[in-house]
């Protein structure tokens, strides 16, 4: 395989297809875990080790598997990486991994590992899926991360628990804003990327349903 | 009665699984572009939803919790490990089962769900519902309200949201916000909107 095209399975989920604000998919665990950046990065890390091997796995076994039972062979594969992850989790990082509560377990149902291994593992070679899968991952980390970011340094005036902003409660100069920590939050910061992004990629426009007439008046009526 | 009361209330509109844990959002925002749709979805949801919990929460009390399978003689097993791949097996099996019966038995109502069964066993609120019961160690009876109402919550918002979408689609949005962009926000209003139950204590 070409070095260029290598580069564009990995990179293209990035910006040009988004697995979270164009795919439109496991946008659940990007809206809830993303209020503090450390969380985040664990979810991504999680996700994205999921998703590669998963396609790794599957495209492996891609040609043995009959069609009508591909489903539950991808779950069982995507469900032994969950558990896997889940428990290193628990073994490496307990404290750290608290806060995620089930949504470590949710991998297995992100529409992600689903969508990814059922469009691109189930018809292209083990190395090339593999590469998707990270490349997606990447993908969706990279909305996760910008949110988080946001969300923490402007919310709690901290990145990581560290302290960059300095509080006014603690004598500096920095007001908070509370609402940033709270779940909704998310919603209107995914808005805004998903405004920003399509502003600069016009292509990725989704067409109006009914075309809102801009008034000409009739003259030649009369 | 009363817990159980608070229990279902609790789930229905402060702990509602699509609001506030943000459970379930990729068909929350893609089938949400009717109502009638989105109603027939929320029903789907229900339906699985107070089936797997009751079925899910045996499986998690006599086999797989520490200790669970002392009437087996194994008192100091713990197969909570096994939970992840047990659970989403029993949930795919339980929507393939209602799949066949309805189509056999039910044939008006297949008609009508049927196409949003399949979509349902990927569906996080299903299996997040599930490892919720598991994390808090729901009792048996506690399972099945859990499961009703927290159906119930995600029915209520996706029914919510395809009523504000079905009126949004005649008004003017910026192009670059069209479609998903505007439904981000307007659902970010909405879980606005049931933050203020987060204060009632029954």
């Amino acid at each position: 395989m070409s070095e260029v095209s290598i580069k564009k399975i990995v990179t293209e989920p990035i910006a040009d297809n988004n697995p979270i604000i164009l795919q439109v998919l496991g946008i659940c665990s990007a809206l809830a875990v993303t209020s503090r950046l450390e969380t985040a990065l664990i979810m991504c890390v999680g996700l994205t080790t999921v998703t590669a091997f998963s396609n790794l796995f599957y495209s492996m076994v891609r040609n043995f598997i009959p069609g009508s039972i591909r489903i539950i062979a991808q779950m069982t594969i995507a469900a032994t990486l969950v558990i896997l992850v889940d428990q290193t989790l628990k073994a490496v990082a307990y404290e750290a991994s608290k806060p995620l509560s089930v949504f470590v377990g949710l991998i297995l149902t992100n529409c992600i590992v689903m969508g990814r291994l059922e469009a691109y593992a189930q018809s292209n070679p083990p190395i090339p899926a593999f590469l998707d899968g990270l490349g997606n991952g990447l993908g969706y980390s990279a909305i996760l991360v910008a949110l988080a970011t946001f969300r923490e340094l402007f919310g709690s005036g901290k990145l990581f628990g560290f302290e960059i902003l300095p509080l006014v409660t603690d004598g500096g100069w920095y007001t908070p804003n509370g609402l940033l920590l709270l779940p909704p939050s998310a919603f209107f910061l995914i808005g805004m990327i998903i405004w920003i992004i399509r502003t600069w990629k016009p292509q990725q426009v989704e067409r109006p349903d009914f075309k809102i007439q801009s008034g000409q008046p009739h003259v030649d009526a009369h | 009665m009363e817990h159980y009361l608070n229990l279902a209330i609790r789930s229905l509109f402060i702990e509602n699984l699509a609001l506030s844990f943000f459970l379930g959002m990729c068909t929350f925002l893609a089938i949400s572009k009717k109502i009638e749709t989105a109603i027939g979805l929320g029903i789907a949801v229900i339906a699985v939803q107070s089936l797997t919990m009751p079925l899910n929460n045996l499986l998690f009390q006599y086999v797989l919790k520490p200790g669970a399978l002392a009437w087996a003689g194994l008192p100091d097993t713990d197969l909570s490990f096994l939970g992840l791949i047990l659970y989403i097996g029993v949930i795919a099996a339980t929507v393939q089962i209602l799949e066949m019966t309805l189509d056999k038995y039910v044939p008006a109502l297949y008609n009508a769900l049927g196409i949003f069964l399949p979509l349902i066993t990927v569906n996080c609120a299903i299996l997040g519902g599930t490892l919720f019961m598991v994390e808090r160690d729901y009792t048996f009876p506690e399972a099945c309200v859990y499961g009703v109402s927290s159906g119930a919550s995600w029915a209520l918002a996706i029914a919510l949201l395809a009523g504000v979408r079905e009126k949004l689609k005649y008004s003017d949005v910026p192009p670059a916000l069209q479609g998903l962009g505007i439904t981000f926000i307007s659902s970010g209003l909405l879980a606005f909107g049931f933050m203020a139950f987060s204060g009632i204590q029954l």
